[in-house]
């Protein structure tokens, strides 16, 4: 027996470093894309370019690091684009009473779907597809009768607008804030009980509960925090705009955001959860779309692309069978 | 022992005997209610709106209603038969795109080449979806997510991401747009769905894997055929509205179908299908697909209620029969 | 060991399979096993957990493919690629957890695959009157139009075993038949088995429980590691014997190894630990009452659907008790979730480790400290050393084998699991502990660590709930034995009395006590469908 416990303790400092399977995958994968575009593709390795790619995931990492969770309980969350287009259009319609005001507002409306959607999903178990679907729909309607209608609402406010295209120091605001949002998702996931709840309702929600976890107040919580990011996204994303447009912010993300999860190696069933592994995930996809872009390859293409490293990332992260 | 058992006493009498009938009876109202709900429903919003919009009782708007609903329901029909296996469909919408530039671009060789052709290229890439969740065994889901990207890619790619006119001269062709054809159509298809899910194996066997996949398989059905059929016939129906969109609107169009899968999952749903497979039939999606289209004509008639409204409404309307539906079943299975 | 000359097998064998080898990615499960049925026979398979029962049986039926030997059908070499082809050849399998279709009908279930057609379309007339016919064939009395998800578990089994029946099977595989049946139901079981066997059917019998190998069996083989250790007739074999060649230990091992499986005495006769009166819920808790004293081991036993597990759930929140109280160190408490009986000191280790206890993608120490995880937290973050710390006390202490505590803990065995799911409950400190079959689907040797364990935990002053379907389990294991049936206390056995007879005896009914509670309560016992004896009465 002391020979298994004396051989933990080494172990243990290992498994920090150690990525899991399909993370470690992905990170290759990165890595070859992204050094066969400084070869291939003309101005893809200049300053200029990253900074871009950096610019334009930032927003889908937002709700790449939300979906991380609540994909990691099993679940999905099918109305982040519609949540996005919500913030938005509550803090550029609140945005004469001040900059806090409007950012508490945009969060707050956010927060109000993420708790529908996990009370809906915890507390009568109806499936988080059809949840987040129905969510999803009401949710692009509602942003629409915000914004007087479905009329694009101006943001005038410089200060506002420095979260889409400001700079602190020398990194674009976004980036921190996606930044910011990366660490926390990590942090989360890692070092609190929260996150080890997380993973537990994913992985057996039975057996979680028998042992005291508070299996509701998690998943809720999953899904609240899934709104905020995107709410957060929303705002970034008006910012950058200038203006909030229901119709158009946010739409289609939650494609990409799960692309992005999904090609990182966190696993579709529960129970598993990466965020590092999102960010590669999150920068795979949106190299091919810069690339392709550079390289004027029809749009079609990538999309046939993306299908495909979508497939390719779950086909490798299935379950296996005897 | 003999101290503590006097505090028992007061709390013990909760479920009493006289509780027990009222309650079964509320089960089985309960029942009643679950299983025909979507009926009740549908019959209710008809008298609201016959009562209070007297364009509505007309042939007309009712016709219009059945047309204008044809291809959702086609769509949802062939959803059906996925969801009642247990998986689901998101690349409907695409696969209609598809399904409605292959018949456009075909349409000067005759409607029937048309029509073959964009049935069986949509039908096609139904079969690539059911073969990957068959063989490769990724979740549905994503498997469809990727061809719902990848063929809508090909339709844009395909045409340029311009529209392909149907051919002036193809009448038959556009026929299929108007008139009687395509509720004819719709009818025909629920027809034979409904008896193919009854009265053939391969209907038994939808239920079946959808209830238990691991038991059928040991009971020695093989249930990746099954998977195969149920994927290519969702997409052969999907390719078939896409079709009948393009006759009406004299044009495929590579962007149609967008967010149809989202639609026609919620007619399932709401006509009472279960998600996770196994219980439901045609008839009460063709119902449910019914409910949605005229609560969107009672809309229209109102008049005063934007498209945006609907969006909400619509979304607040597929909340509130899942939150039902749950509630019912919940009762049903404690109390019956 | 070779087969042995005193069984009769004039017979030819229906099934034979010779030198059966199958590997899963490098590891071996079986390595060379022979194996022959004779029509007519109950052949009993037995083994430790990972001795290659399931896999030789998945490979006779189809649902795996060996990778070496060979397999004759009536002479015929053999090999099925699928369960259908199986089928198709006689053999079939009644799986362990009973694969059904719930929301289908009982003759939907029995034609699946071969459904009756007319003009092309199910008959479905046809389909219910052949099934009508078969189930009055064999003595059952089912409706072929039954959703089979309404009736009880054995039901659902008879209906497995009636359709393999209907399948012309010539072996029909029993995996664990009996593991959720209760007594009663067992025995229509055993009268089915000798009607299939009466016809020539051979039948392949897996069990962990020696007094029904010895009740229905002819022969058994034993497989110990993936090999084949012999086939032997059951009727000369002692059962210390059979346990030995399981084991791969000589007699004297075993009995040297038994020793040292005692109860404590209950302690003093001050306020007991738990004192639970008339606990309630639904049909299936009538009014239990249940005491348990610290340092000791207070056995519950019961039939299926006696209300055993409602009990444990209900003193721990799991399922809360609708009516009844609950006083635990003279204070009354009323757990309404898992999180209350934590907080008052309950632990309660659920029957179904795979269901209700692992995490399986989380490692050892991740599921080992999952209900302490709030004592390890600071500021809201989890402390690692004290967590490691925690851990490694545990593994060491309950002899956990682990390649570290860091790994995932669907990659150990059974075994070691359940002692990983213990120690997440000592973490807790309770001061009560519910164990609901505790080593049930363990292997013997790690059965008796946990059974010493238990015994240690009590010696400490810590209160024990043992639940099990086990007698030998409940007698050498308690200090005292409450047996429940229909929902309600119906006797209590104090350490003398205590004897596997006497247990049976209560929980068939044949007791005074037993006499008295029945006579108590036949006005509600009238209106209640779901109550499983009820069901299979017929």
């Amino acid at each position: 027996m002391s020979e298994t416990t004396l051989a933990a303790v080494p172990r243990a400092g290992r498994r920090r470093l150690r990525l899991s399977g399909p993370t470690a995958g992905a990170a290759i994968a990165l890595g070859v894309l992204v050094g066969a575009n400084a070869l291939l593709t003309p101005n893809f390795a200049s300053a200029g370019n990253l900074w871009n790619v950096l610019l334009q995931v930032s927003t889908v990492l937002l709700v790449a690091v939300g979906m991380t969770l609540v994909i990691s309980t099993g679940g999905v969350d099918l109305s982040v684009g519609s949540v996005m287009a919500i913030a938005g259009a509550v803090a550029a319609t609140t945005l004469d009473r001040g900059i806090p005001v409007a950012i508490a507002a945009g969060l707050g409306a956010a927060a109000v779907v993420g708790l529908l959607n996990g009370v809906l999903i915890a507390r009568f178990r109806i499936q988080p597809i059809v949840v987040t679907l129905a969510t999803l729909i009401g949710g692009r309607g509602i942003a629409q009768v915000l914004s007087n209608d479905g009329e694009l609402v101006p943001i005038d406010n410089p200060s506002f607008e420095f979260l889409g295209k400001g700079h602190l120091g020398p990194f674009p605001t976004q980036v921190v804030v996606a930044i910011v949002a990366v660490a926390l998702g990590a942090f989360l996931l890692r070092a609190t009980p929260f996150g080890r709840y997380v993973l537990a309702a994913g992985g057996n929600p039975a057996a979680a509960r028998l042992a005291g976890v508070p299996v509701w107040r998690t998943i809720i919580t999953v899904y609240v925090l899934s709104a905020l990011l995107a709410g957060m996204a929303g705002l970034v994303e008006a910012a950058k705009l200038g203006a909030s447009d229901a119709a158009k912010i946010g739409l289609n993300v939650e494609l990409d955001a799960i692309a992005a999860v999904v090609v990182g190696g966190t696993a579709l069933a529960g129970g598993r959860a990466t965020v590092f592994g999102t960010v590669i995930g999150a920068l795979i996809m949106q190299v091919i779309a810069t690339s392709f872009n550079m390289l004027l390859v029809p749009y079609a293409w990538s999309l046939a692309l993306k299908a495909g490293i979508i497939l390719f990332a779950v086909y490798l992260q299935r379950p296996r069978r005897v | 022992m003999t101290t503590t058992s006097a505090t028992a006493t007061p709390a013990a009498p909760r479920g009493t005997p006289a509780a027990a009938p009222s309650a079964r009876r509320g089960a089985r109202a309960a029942a009643l209610v679950q299983r025909h709900g979507t009926l009740i429903a549908l019959l209710a919003v008809c008298a609201f709106g016959a009562i209070r919009y007297p364009e509505f009782a007309t042939p007309e708007n009712l016709l219009n209603v059945l047309r204008q609903n044809s291809m959702l329901g086609l769509v949802a029909l062939g959803m059906t038969f996925v969801i009642l296996t247990g998986g689901i469909d998101l690349s409907v919408g695409s696969l209609l795109a598809v399904g409605g530039v292959v018949a456009a671009r075909l349409s000067p060789y005759g409607t029937l080449a048309a029509v073959a052709g964009g049935v069986g290229a949509a039908a096609a890439l139904g079969l690539v979806n059911g073969a990957v969740v068959a063989k490769a065994r990724i979740q549905p889901f994503i498997v469809t997510l990727a061809m719902m990207i990848a063929a809508r890619g090909a339709a844009l790619g395909a045409t340029g991401e311009q529209s392909v006119r149907v051919d002036a001269g193809a009448t038959g062709f556009a026929a299929l747009g108007r008139g009687y054809t395509p509720i004819v159509l719709l009818v025909v298809a629920y027809a034979t769905g409904w008896a193919a899910l009854r009265y053939t194996r391969f209907g038994r066997y939808v239920f079946a894997v959808g209830d238990n996949e691991e038991a059928a398989k040991l009971m020695g059905l093989k249930v990746d055929r099954v998977t195969l059929g149920t994927y290519a016939l969702s997409g052969a129906l999907a390719g078939l509205a896409g079709i009948i969109l393009a006759a009406r609107l004299g044009a495929g169009q590579p962007v149609a179908g967008t967010g149809w899968e989202l639609d026609a999952i919620a007619a399932v749903v709401v006509g009472g299908t279960l998600l996770t497979g196994g219980q439901g039939g045609a008839g009460s999606t063709l119902l449910g697909a019914l409910l949605l289209g005229v609560t969107f004509n009672l809309f229209n008639l109102e008049g005063s209620i934007t498209p945006w409204w609907q969006w909400v409404l619509r979304g607040g309307f597929l909340l509130g029969v899942v939150v039902v539906q749950n509630r019912l079943q919940g009762k049903v299975r404690r109390d019956g | 060991m070779s087969a042995d000359a005193s069984v009769a097998t004039t017979d030819a064998p229906f099934l034979r399979m010779e030198g059966i080898t199958k590997r899963f990615s490098g590891v071996t499960a079986l390595d060379g096993v022979d194996f022959a049925l004779v029509p007519g026979e109950v052949h009993a398979l037995v083994g430790e957990n990972g001795a290659g029962k399931s896999t030789l049986v998945k490979i006779m039926t189809g649902a795996y493919r060996r990778d070496g030997g060979e397999m004759w059908v009536e002479g015929r070499p053999a090999g099925f690629a699928t369960p259908a082809d199986a089928q198709a050849a006689g053999v079939v399998a009644v799986h362990q957890e009973i694969h059904i279709l719930g929301f289908r009908t009982v003759a939907e279930n029995v034609f699946l695959g071969r459904e009756p057609r007319r003009w092309g379309v199910i008959d479905w007339r046809r389909m219910n009157d052949d099934t009508a016919r078969l189930m009055a064939e064999l003595g059952l009395d089912l409706d072929p139009r039954a959703a089979l998800g309404t009736l009880s578990t054995a039901r659902q089994q008879m209906v497995a075993i009636a359709r393999g029946v209907s399948l012309g099977a010539k072996v029909l595989v029993l995996d664990e038949p009996t593991s959720s049946l209760a007594e009663r139901e067992v025995a229509i079981l055993y009268a089915l088995i000798r009607r299939l066997q009466a016809q020539g059917t051979a039948i392949v019998y897996i069990s962990h429980r020696f007094d029904e190998l010895y009740a229905v069996c002819d022969r058994v083989t034993v497989l110990r590691d993936g090999k084949l250790v012999g086939t032997r007739a059951l009727a000369g074999l002692e059962r210390l014997d059979l346990v030995c060649q399981m084991l791969g230990k000589s007699r004297e091992e075993m009995q040297a190894g038994d020793a040292g499986f005692a109860p404590d005495a209950p302690a003093s006769a001050d306020e007991p630990l738990l004192h639970a009166d008339g606990l309630r819920r639904g049909t299936r808790l009538r009014g239990v009452n249940v005491e348990v004293r610290r340092g000791e081991i207070v056995g519950l036993a019961g039939l299926l659907g006696s209300g055993r597990t409602e009990t444990a759930r209900a003193l721990f929140g799991a399922d809360p008790a609708e009516g009844g109280s609950i006083r635990l160190k003279g204070k009354a408490i009323e757990p309404r979730s898992p999180d209350d009986g934590i907080a008052a000191g309950i632990a309660f280790l659920s029957e179904d480790r795979k269901a209700e206890g692992i995490i399986p993608e989380l490692s050892v120490g991740e599921n080992l400290t999952l209900a302490a995880l709030p004592t390890l937290t600071r500021f809201g973050i989890v402390s690692r050393a004290k967590q490691q710390a925690l851990v490694e006390r545990y593994m060491t202490r309950l002899g956990i084998k682990a390649s570290s505590s860091q790994q995932k803990i669907r990659e150990l065995s059974g075994g070691n699991q359940q002692k990983v799911l213990l120690a997440r409950w000592l973490c807790t400190d309770p001061e009560l502990l519910i164990v609901d079959e505790p080593t049930r689907g363990i292997d013997i040797g790690a059965r008796g660590e946990i059974q010493a364990l238990v015994n240690e935990l009590a010696a400490g002053g810590m209160g024990v709930l043992m639940i099990s379907s086990d007698l030998e389990e409940l007698v050498e294991g308690s200090s005292r034995v409450v047996v429940l049936r229909d929902g309600e206390d119906v006797a209590r056995l104090a350490r003398g009395e205590v004897t596997q007879d006497s247990i049976i005896r209560a929980m068939a009914g044949g007791s005074a006590t037993a006499a008295v509670a029945s006579a108590v309560t036949p006005a509600s016992a009238s209106d209640e469908p779901s109550a499983p004896a009820a069901e299979v009465g017929a």
